[in-house]
């Protein structure tokens, strides 16, 4: 049981780390409460969302799962961050599980979107954001966002490993994120977009994990083009399909590319 | 017994377009230091790398503490310690937090950790910065604790990279100051360098590498005696050069060298301080009064220069070896 020490105390490193730099959680969470804000007192006025308790009920779904998504970017500048001063050499230096440094990134990342989540959710309600469903079915949802990010925090391993700079890494997973959070139905609704986007915009994982979370947090969920179809019927098996693929391809993939990493 | 044995490694990069090492072969006595000394792009951190298991040579073998490094490097990684070119340890963490948390992952238990994170932070003239975090330390600091990690369990083999390069020369003295209490203790050491000063001052024998070979091995003493013996130096004014070309000339029958520049007047000898001792005499009864007089044993650069035929200077390699070990 060597290993789970190991990533336990990879795990607990991380967490030493935030209470060593609290700026890095204070920015990761005063950015999501921004957003917020911004968009409850921005759009909130001019969207017309048919849905009891306005738009501020929409989006913070929207805005819980495209905080999550940018794990991949903290875990890929983290890592880059770490490849680059020497400290991963010295990690695979020592007598531990070569995949423990990974892992416990990847749990480490995770443990901070719990507080990011936790702070989010307490700003969404002094705003009047107020899930209609049961406290189980609002937990079963935190539980999926978690999960999710903890799927894409794999991807950032991939993209923190292969980039050759700590700022190419930010580019990067810029890139990756903002396209697939804003081409969905996170902040505004995929229906007043053309008829193409909305094809993409309604498969895309960060639409369905929106519409698995409004869902449980006891909202209708409005769906355009593929109104009918697999994923707007069922959010939730449709983002737990994306969860288990995207872990499928990329922990291996990641793994693998880090036993090699300096080969 | 030889505590490490490398046969014939070779790997290159760049799809085999920068050749790294080629056919390099060395080994350590156990017990003692070997310097591997090279100019950059040499193949050392190469060497360094597959040696401590970071890396796969793409042919060749290599041994650690008698354990195979490709076969077994989970083993080998039990017995070593390492001490890269960047200070590898966590920044914003303490230099206390650092030593815990690598103890607890050579798997000592936290009580012990601890104990031991004291007891390195103390060796090593840090307990006083213990608890500020490590990029508040200088270059020397860092160093220091980087090598204190590497020393947590205590290794059979140190593999230490370019320990002082970017140190001020207080720092590298510091370092080697450390290095040499290790050394005491009996620890077998592969140390890479740059400096032929710190190859001469910590190593039992020197590897000279160049272009990823072996260019000669030996003590200090005898890679010097490879390159000749010592030679007389005699500064004088403009007006007694020629005269005193003369007299250098006869007291060592070898024909004295000028370098007009510095009026330096020099030639080998084989008498050492007789020779001396002659020339001074003869100088004086010339009535020539030197400005400066002495014997010179060569440095470890003269030793260089006249291995690879030119001076220890920089290489394409190391741009690649650099990208590699960041990625």
């Amino acid at each position: 049981m060597s290993a789970v020490n190991d990533i336990a105390i990879i795990t607990r490193r991380q967490l030493l780390l935030l209470t060593r730099v609290p700026e890095v959680l204070i920015f990761s969470t005063i950015q999501p409460v921004m957003f917020v804000l911004l968009f409850r007192y921005v759009f909130g006025g001019s969207i017309n969302t048919g849905q009891p308790g306005g738009y501020v009920q929409l989006l913070m779904p929207g805005i819980f799962v495209q905080t999550v998504a940018f794990t991949l970017a903290g875990t890929a500048s983290g890592l880059a961050e770490d490849m680059k001063k020497g400290l991963i050499d010295r990690f695979r230096s020592l007598p531990i599980s070569q995949s423990a440094l990974v892992i416990g990134r990847t749990l480490g990342d995770s443990l901070l979107n719990i507080v990011v989540l936790a702070v989010m959710g307490t700003a969404g309600y002094v705003v009047g954001w107020r899930p209609s469903a049961g406290l189980g079915n609002v937990a079963l949802g935190f539980l999926f966002l978690l999960l999710f990010g903890y799927a894409l925090s794999w991807v950032g391993v991939l993209v923190g490993l292969s980039a050759s700079d700590a700022r190419v890494v930010q580019n990067v997973s810029f890139i990756v994120t903002f396209p697939l959070t804003f081409l969905s139905n996170a902040f505004a609704p995929t229906t007043g977009m053309p008829r193409i986007l909305q094809y993409f915009a309604e498969w895309n994982p960060v639409s369905t994990m929106v519409a698995a979370c409004r869902q449980l947090f006891g909202l209708k969920n409005e769906f355009g083009a593929t109104a009918g179809s697999f994923p707007s019927e069922h959010p939730l098996t449709t983002s737990l399909f994306y969860i288990v693929v995207i872990m499928v391809i990329f922990v291996p993939l990641s793994l693998r590319k880090y036993r090699r990493s300096v080969d | 017994m030889k505590s490490v044995i490398a046969e014939n490694l070779v790997k290159t990069y760049d799809k085999g377009r920068v050749r790294a090492l080629d056919d390099l072969s060395l080994d350590v006595e156990e017990g003692t230091v070997l310097s591997v000394l090279g100019p950059n792009g040499a193949g050392k951190t190469t060497t360094v790398r597959i040696l401590s298991t970071l890396m796969r040579p793409d042919s060749g073998s290599a041994q650690v503490a008698g354990i195979d490094v490709i076969k077994n490097p989970e083993k080998v990684r039990e017995v070593i310690g390492l001490s890269g070119q960047y200070a590898a340890v966590d920044e914003i963490l303490t230099g206390y937090d650092n030593l815990v948390m690598f103890g607890e992952l050579y798997h000592l238990g936290k009580k012990q950790a601890v104990l031991r994170a004291n007891e390195l932070l103390e060796r090593f003239s840090l307990t006083e910065a213990a608890k500020r975090p490590i990029k508040t330390y200088s270059g020397g600091m860092r160093r220091r604790l980087d090598l204190a990690a590497s020393l947590i369990v205590k290794p059979k083999v140190l593999f230490l990279d370019e320990p002082t390069t970017g140190l001020d020369p207080r720092g590298r003295q510091e370092m080697w100051g450390v290095i040499q209490e290790l050394v005491k203790g009996g620890v077998t050491l592969l140390l890479t360098t740059q400096y032929l000063e710190e190859a001469d001052q910590l190593a039992d024998e020197i590897a000279v590498i160049d272009t990823g070979k072996v260019i000669a091995r030996g003590t200090s003493d005898a890679l010097k005696k490879q390159v000749g013996g010592e030679r007389l130096e005699v500064v004088v004014e403009q007006t007694h050069v020629a005269k005193t070309m003369e007299i250098v000339s006869a007291v060592s029958g070898n024909k004295a060298t000028l370098d007009e520049g510095l009026r330096l007047i020099s030639a080998p000898v084989s008498t050492g301080s007789a020779a001396l001792f002659e020339v001074l005499k003869a100088l004086d009864s010339a009535g020539i009064h030197a400005l400066d007089v002495g014997l010179k044993r060569p440095s470890l650069d003269d030793v260089f220069l006249s291995l690879t035929g030119h001076a220890a200077e920089e290489k394409k390699v190391e741009v690649a070896e650099k990208k590699r070990g960041r990625k």
